[in-house]
């Protein structure tokens, strides 16, 4: 049997991914692909990149035994990836600082990316501010009004932001808008996708530089535990956090994959974000993945409370292993994903980030059904600083 | 020969240039697109382009986009476009060529519909975001329906993949004459028409040669037409006339008729 890890081949998942472009970006992505495969096996560009995510980044991250969420669950121990304490306070950092290092190596000084709730827009200007680059940010105009905060950080770190009109004024649009900047200006300018979606390279090239999140878990749950854990649970948006810690584990068929979408206000209402739970396959932003979509083929408006989950399409890669098998898609919504919010909050003194507190609300659900002495590893991919305004709002008076 | 092919040689004969005009099909609303598609025809159009509206033209800039979201707003599909060539077939001899992103097709499936744009007068198809690499079962089908399949070539394809792309296309090849998204330019740039010159030779008795985006006013066409090109590709101007006119659908059909003459005039001062 063909090595999960050993996917794309020939640019594709299984099926899924591909380039799927306007022909005047081909040749870029094509030599995008060839500089890369070089550059990473390059000595200087790898102990580069691993002095800015131990100095910079603040790497290693800790695994935390949260052992008040684990008893009140009454199951599996729980285990919590801490990349909120990361950088700007989520996994984003490690995607931004790779790429944007790379474009240093190819010597593009110019750097658009996208952003949604703004996480990837900020560490995108803290790893070009970092390592001297001019960057230039795309965010639908909706989003803009509500991150102001994140939007004011990016300013500050020397990033102009262009708030995006057309379409839905969301991820999807921004996404849009920063091909079209890329096709006008391909040539003097490197585009630094922040999750595991586009045409290939990009799913290849993120998923490695997030993959450092599975190699510690990895490690430090052999330190903690002398095995590999029986489950790993991270959420999926494009799903660049989920695929960060599922990768190294791909092949060992025992640990058991879970990747959480956003059911929104519920899948059967129709406004959610969970491309693989209620999507069918399709052609978009480059790729072949499984995408929201009316009959026609027309991308549909997506919901979640949580802006960084707000995307129609999700990560090839994820398309294949749903396909294979090999990880379940499961789809929290926006209430027990508040719920969980909250309850991390108290039990453990640690506020999530609304993305991954649909992977903590998965865990609800998942840990009284396995043993005690099993195991399940939670990716925190961020923190919650940026939503504790929407909880609020969501909760209303209860909280 | 397919009609497409036909066309540039009946074009050819009278020692002008094709005029391929585009517009995007249910553009203000499904109700006009035959009106605006038969000013064009008047006007002197000899193929015809027609978009299907996709909600995420990543090739598109704004005027095209907007021309998206009036289609698809009015309740515009894939079916509402091929329809529209198909009754246009009941009254005219012009080739017709859809437009539309991969996924429209897909998500129809892309035998179905190839079987059905094929029995409804169309000639061709451009994919915009499908490059020769993703194309195999594409172009597979649309042979076997006897679809002429229209890719593109662009100022960065390099010399190896253009010889794959021209081995994949058949009509004529649809050369993007600047790095950049669809949109009327005020002038042709003197890099464009060197790279207009340089694929003229490229493409000489393999397949026609049509050249777009940014193309808009007469005396572009007439650069173009110098430079030895098979076909001028003209689509947003159009469009700013529809979006200008949405108030009084006649006035927008009378100035698009115009305006099409003047292009088509513009084809024939060699």
């Amino acid at each position: 049997m063909k090595r999960l890890a050993s996917y794309p081949t020939g640019g594709k998942f299984g099926q899924y991914g591909g380039r799927f472009l306007p022909e005047t970006l081909m040749d870029a992505v094509l030599e995008l692909e060839k500089i890369y495969v070089k550059l990473k096996k390059n000595k200087d560009f790898r102990n580069d990149l691993d002095s800015l995510l131990k100095a910079y980044a603040g790497r290693p991250t800790p695994l935390f035994l949260a052992k008040n969420l684990s008893e009140s669950l009454g199951g599996a121990k729980i285990y919590l990836k801490r990349e909120d304490l990361l950088h700007g306070g989520a996994h984003k950092i490690n995607n931004a600082l790779g790429q944007a290092l790379l474009a240093k190596y190819i010597g593009k000084t110019r750097i658009i990316a996208e952003t949604g709730a703004g996480q990837h827009g900020v560490a995108t200007a803290m790893a070009c501010a970092v390592l001297g680059l001019k960057a230039e940010v795309y965010m639908g105009s909706e989003d803009v009004e509500r991150q102001r905060l994140n939007v004011f950080r990016m300013k500050l770190l020397g990033t102009e932001v262009h708030p995006v009109e057309s379409g839905s004024k969301t991820l999807k649009d921004a996404i849009n808008e920063a091909l079209r900047d890329w096709v006008t200006n391909v040539d003097s300018t490197y585009y630094l996708i922040g999750s595991v979606v586009g045409p290939h390279p990009y799913p290849q090239i993120v998923r490695d530089f997030q993959s450092v999140i599975g190699r510690e878990i990895r490690r430090q749950f052999a330190t903690e535990e002398g095995r590999l854990p029986e489950a790993i649970v991270a959420c999926v948006g494009g799903g660049s956090n989920a695929i960060g810690a599922f990768y190294p584990f791909l092949d060992d068929q025992k640990v058991k994959l879970f990747g959480v979408e956003a059911a929104g206000l519920g899948l059967d209402t129709g406004h959610h974000a969970a491309s693989i739970s209620g999507g069918r396959e399709g052609v978009f932003h480059g790729m072949l993945t499984y995408l929201l979509q009316d009959p026609n083929g027309q991308v549909k408006a997506t919901h979640s409370i949580s802006a960084g989950l707000d995307y129609p399409g999700v990560g090839p890669e994820h398309s294949l292993l749903e396909s294979l098998g090999r990880a379940e898609y499961v789809a929290v919504n926006d209430t027990e994903a508040a719920k969980a919010f909250v309850e991390l909050s108290r039990l453990e003194g640690i506020i999530p980030a609304l993305e991954p507190a649909h992977a903590i609300g998965y865990v609800h659900e998942l840990a009284p059904r396995m043993k005690k002495d099993e195991a399940i590893v939670v990716n925190l991919s961020g923190r919650g600083d940026k939503d504790v305004q929407v909880v609020a709002d969501f909760l209303g008076e209860q909280i | 020969m397919s009609r497409l092919r036909n066309a540039f040689g009946v074009v050819s004969r009278r020692e002008e240039t094709a005029l391929i005009g585009f517009v995007m099909g249910g553009d203000p609303t499904p109700k006009y697109g035959q009106r605006i598609a038969e000013a064009l025809i008047r006007g002197g159009v000899d193929i015809l382009e027609l978009g299907i509206p996709f909600s995420d033209p990543i090739a598109d800039g704004p005027t095209i986009q907007a021309a998206a979201v009036r289609s698809l707003a009015s309740g515009t599909t894939s079916n509402t476009v091929i329809d529209l060539a198909k009754t246009l077939g009941r009254h005219y001899d012009i080739p017709i060529v859809l437009l539309t992103y991969y996924n429209l097709i897909r998500a129809r499936g892309i035998q179905n519909f190839m079987e059905k744009a094929s029995g409804s007068n169309v000639d061709g198809i451009v994919i915009p975001d499908l490059p020769a690499e993703e194309a195999e079962e594409y172009k597979e089908t649309a042979v076997a329906y006897g679809l002429d399949t229209i890719f593109l070539a662009a100022p960065t394809t390099s010399v190896n993949r253009l010889s794959r792309i021209l081995e994949l296309t058949s009509g004529f090849l649809y050369l993007v004459s600047l790095t950049g998204v669809t949109g009327a330019r005020s002038e042709i740039q003197i890099r464009t028409l060197e790279l207009v010159k340089r694929f003229v030779k490229l493409t000489k008795g393999k397949v026609p040669l049509g050249v777009g985006f940014g193309i808009s006013k007469p005396d572009h066409v007439r650069q173009l037409v110098k430079a030895g090109v098979d076909a001028a590709i003209v689509g947003s101007s159009f469009v700013d006339i529809i979006a200008k006119n949405l108030e009084d659908i006649e006035d927008a059909c009378t100035n698009l008729e115009v305006e099409t003459r003047r292009l088509k005039e513009a084809t024939r001062n060699s």
